[in-house]
């Protein structure tokens, strides 16, 4: 690995102080004149026509300052996939029609927070009940009631991908096997609840402080619905407690706070209730995933073929991505010589499921790398031996896809099995105890452009001062996954600074350049740091031309940034400091300000991603025999993410997947009954506490991506994948019970052992 | 409905105030006081972001009710550090342990832990996780900030058991 002073080290998050001290200021600490406090109305009904809403009782409430209905609104809908608009399904208030519990349907304005409440509960909606379907089986029934005009069957989107010749894959298998896995729904259950404050300016552009990933996909959609052009409204992203994947649309709360804020004159505020959050809120995709798949004795894989209904709720959110990565993610981590794939995103009258922490992976790998432990079983062969002949190696290619760069999945396999001394364990394991095993792949960022953006994908802007400080504006968005600290090592890295010396400013669309889809897709590091090594790249250009002069140096004389000085490589006396090179440079071109702009999109990367992240984690586990309680003892991960940026970030990043993996395999699930989520409070909502977690062990194996900065590349999300399919591995190996059904349960196992 | 007349001292500051006997102290925290370094993650309880001291234990204060403390002493996340230089060692060691990521648990967090190491200077690593079980995260997987108390632990130890730079509770 390459020597760096300052990628690869542990340099404490620049926010971890304001954090700490409680100074750190969240969308819901902004507190602005005036301001007043919103709450939506939402329908009680999983499908019905809106056939009057009288807002009048409401409006007449002293404090009440303002109430909309969708007949109030521009009408426009809206959706991330604006490269299709008719994907694009939602309005930000129901007109006409409400599709599932918790459908925004009117919104109130006033002056404290328990007026506006007490102003929803005056407003009278009559609806006309339809038939609901909530199964997507049932859905795609010609029968079923159909929840978009426009969308016969209730598929919104579907994808195909072929290749090699699946039939004749089969026909020379020796052993086929095919299984069907359902995954359930769970919250993102970020900390912070969604909130949005909204503030029209005196020339009538809108000003947003909201608690989201992706702030130029908020302003570009919030334009559209307003009808409004996009410089006019400024998205700022304050502190933000946390998005996992579910803060990256643009929602109804944003819009009324803007719609409501120029109508008034007057700030407003929205603040989700966790209830709201949990019942009515985003989610990942419930699945039904059948997989069929083929090897030959010795254990070659020759085909897959892969069907996946994705339950999508009653919109598309980022549903369409989540189908067609879906589609990449059951053919990636082995060599599938030939391969098909069938997804279709289905409406149902539920709450939109959307884009989460592994956008499709969590479900298709626990449904794959479940089918790979069970097919070693029947194969005889080990399961990490069965991986091992099947794994990508760099240099292979996905058809369509992309060819493999930097792959350190064999490693991630030989590593994980030597620390969890998986060899001895998974011989001689006592009666309640077991071992299993799980893999992953994931992208750094995606590639194709469903927002059809005409920006870069990531840019990044460096301003360079006399006082050997640098400026670094982005609008990459820092959600608590410490972005900022990253980019700013990076920078540091390649000026040769100190983190001291760098200012950031990030996420705020009217200062930081255009633009940056934000944070999703595990895209800013390798993208985002992209474009800021390519801006610091100029600035250095800018220097060397300067400090050469200066010194009347030959041709021949490479020059570097380091330790703060600016000079010939090997010839240290050569030089000035960095601050002293700005004012050079900057007093050669009569004070012109030495500023760079980076950006980053990719080029000849395929349709999916520049660069693939591997893993492969290793679950202990013991079962009450009693009780079917499972208690994970300890989780063993070897995984590659290219160059490590920040050691302690990459392990915060593992710790949390192992969590977030934990409770999906476990004990988080949003109950349902009739499209209404049971869920009510975290109470009932079961996540992992600290008591909960397993002993941990990790290691990065050593690759370097050629097309990462640095030779970085994703880290933390597809980490999220492997937990499930290795508890379900290790609980099966303890007990004979084999979960093709999450969550796995103690009322599945003590079911599942006595059969 | 009357409103009712309390006092209540802040990290060491008394207030008088006039609040409706349904506001609870996290409101009246965070929107007559403007202390919002104290959090609200749930409001029923369940996440322990809104955690504060009252007359030195631990409480969710987006469950108690502002009239229920009339009179007593409620110590906030930023009265830990209160002169703002130096940071108590509970949030040194949170920012060193990389316990911090998105940071919305993390001031209930450190209140739980001083309540815990006021109580057990010198925890075991199951002691910490009992200890923190009443706060959630959904970032970090606890580990680091259980590293981060263990490690304040030992520095509090160093400065004679005495908690930190703060004012004591
Ligand atoms: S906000 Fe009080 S416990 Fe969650
Ligand atoms: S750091 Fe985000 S919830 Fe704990």
């Amino acid at each position: 690995m390459k020597a760096y002073s300052i990628v690869g080290r542990d340099i404490p998050r620049r926010d971890a102080r304001s954090k700490a001290t409680g100074s750190a200021v969240y969308t819901d600490d902004i507190k602005l004149p005036g301001m007043l406090h919103g709450r939506i109305l939402r329908s009680p009904v999983p499908h019905a026509r809106i056939l009057n809403i009288d807002v009048s009782r409401a409006a007449a409430l002293p404090g009440v300052k303002c109430v909309i209905t969708g007949q109030d609104t521009p009408k426009i809908k809206y959706g991330n996939w604006r490269l299709f608009p008719a994907t694009q399904d939602e309005y930000p208030l129901a007109v006409d029609k409400v599709r599932f519990v918790g459908d925004e349907v009117a919104a109130v304005a006033a002056v404290d927070r328990d007026t506006a409440e007490e102003a929803l509960s005056l407003i009278r909606v009559d609806y006309e009940e339809l038939p609901a379907v909530y199964d997507v089986r049932r859905a795609i029934r010609k029968d079923a009631p159909l929840i978009h005009e426009g969308s016969p069957g209730n598929v919104s989107v579907e994808r195909k991908i072929a290749y090699g010749d699946v039939r004749a894959g089969f026909r020379e298998a020796d052993y086929v096997r095919e299984d069907t896995f359902t995954v359930h729904p769970v919250s993102h259950a970020y900390l912070e609840p969604c909130s949005t404050v909204a503030r029209c300016d005196p020339d009538g552009r809108i000003t947003l402080w909201t608690s989201t990933q992706t702030p130029y996909i908020v302003q570009c959609l919030l334009a559209s619905v307003l009808g409004m052009r996009e410089n006019d409204i400024r998205v700022i992203k304050p502190f933000v407690g946390g998005g996992f994947g579910g803060k990256m649309e643009l929602r109804p709360w944003e819009f009324c706070a803007a719609f409501m804020a120029k109508k008034t004159g007057r700030p407003v505020k929205f603040v989700l209730e966790r209830e709201e959050e949990l019942v009515f809120g985003r989610r990942r995709h419930p699945m039904r995933i059948t997989s069929k798949v083929g090897f030959k004795k010795d254990g070659t894989l020759v085909a897959k073929d892969l069907k996946i209904l994705l339950d999508g709720g009653a919109y598309n959110a980022m549903g369409p991505t989540a189908t067609f990565l879906c589609g990449n993610f059951g053919a990636m981590l082995y060599r599938y010589p030939n391969y098909r794939f069938y997804g279709r995103h289905v409406y149902t009258n539920k709450p939109p499921a959307s884009a989460m922490r592994g956008f499709g992976a969590p479900q298709s790998l626990f449904a794959a790398e479940s089918q790979m432990n069970m097919a070693a079983e029947d194969l005889g062969i080990d399961p990490i031996e069965l991986r091992l002949k099947n794994a990508q190696v760099p240099g292979d290619v996905i058809p369509d896809v992309a060819t493999i760069s930097s792959c350190g999945f064999v490693e991630c396999l030989r590593e994980v099995a030597r620390m969890s001394g998986w060899n001895r364990k998974r011989k001689t394991h006592k009666p309640g105890r077991g071992i299993g095993v799980g893999c992953y792949s994931f992208i750094s960022g995606g590639v194709f452009n469903w927002f059809n953006t005409q920006y870069p994908f990531s840019a990044a802007e460096v301003r360079a001062f006399s006082d050997g400080t640098v400026h670094l504006l982005t609008m990459a968005s820092d959600i608590g996954q410490g972005s900022d600290t990253a980019l700013a090592q990076i920078l540091a890295e390649e000026l040769g600074l100190r983190m001291e010396d760098i200012r950031v400013t990030s996420a705020d669309t009217a200062m930081t350049p255009q633009a940056d889809l934000g944070s999703w897709g595990s895209r800013v590091t390798l993208m985002a740091g992209n474009a800021v090594v390519q801006a610091a790249r100029q600035i250095k250009e800018a220097l060397f031309g300067a400090v050469s002069a200066r010194f009347n140096l030959n041709v021949i004389y490479d020059f570097e940034c380091k330790e703060g000085r600016v000079q010939a490589r090997g010839r240290p006396d050569r030089g000035v400091s960095f601050g002293e090179a700005v004012a050079m440079a900057q007093k050669a071109n009569r004070g012109e300000p030495v500023v760079a702009r980076g950006y980053y999109t990719p080029r000849n990367k395929g349709l999916v991603t520049p660069a693939f992240s591997f893993g492969a984690q290793v679950a202990e586990v013991s079962v009450d025999r009693e009780t079917g309680l499972v208690e994970v003892e300890k989780i063993w991960t070897a995984h590659d993410c290219g160059t490590v940026i920040n050691p302690t970030a990459v392990e915060g990043q593992l710790e949390g997947s192992i969590h977030m993996g934990l409770g999906y395999a476990l004990s988080e699930e949003l109950r349902m009954e009739n499209g209404r989520t049971l869920n009510r409070t975290f109470l009932d909502y079961k996540m992992p506490h600290a008591p909960d977690m397993p002993a941990n062990e990790s290691l990065c194996v050593d690759t370097y991506e050629p097309e990462g900065p640095m030779g970085a590349k994703e880290a933390g999300e597809g980490l999220v994948s492997p937990t499930a399919p290795a508890i379900a591995e290790a609980v099966y190996h303890a007990t004979g019970y084999r979960c093709k059904d999450l969550p796995i349960t103690p009322e599945k196992i003590l079911k599942g052992m006595k059969k | 409905m009357m409103k009712h007349s309390i006092t209540l001292t802040v990290n060491g500051d008394r207030y008088t105030l006039a609040v409706f006997p349904w506001r609870t102290l996290n409101e009246v925290l965070r929107e007559d006081l403007n202390l919002t370094g104290t959090k609200r993650g749930c409001g029923t309880g369940d996440c322990g972001a809104c955690t504060v001291m009252v007359d030195g234990r631990t409480v969710s204060s987006c469950l108690t009710l502002a009239v229920d403390v009339d009179g007593k002493e409620i110590l906030t996340v930023e009265g830990l550090a209160p002169d703002g230089e130096r940071l108590h060692p509970i949030q040194e060691a949170f920012i060193e342990k990389g316990a911090i990521q998105c940071g919305f648990c993390t001031p209930g967090m450190e209140m739980s832990a001083l309540y815990l190491l006021s109580n057990h200077p010198r925890p075991g690593e199951r002691e910490i996780r009992h200890g923190l079980s009443g706060n959630l995260c959904r970032c970090t997987g606890y580990n680091k900030i259980v590293e981060a108390v263990a490690e304040a632990s030992r520095r509090m130890e160093k400065n004679n058991g005495a908690p930190g730079g703060g004012r004591k509770p």
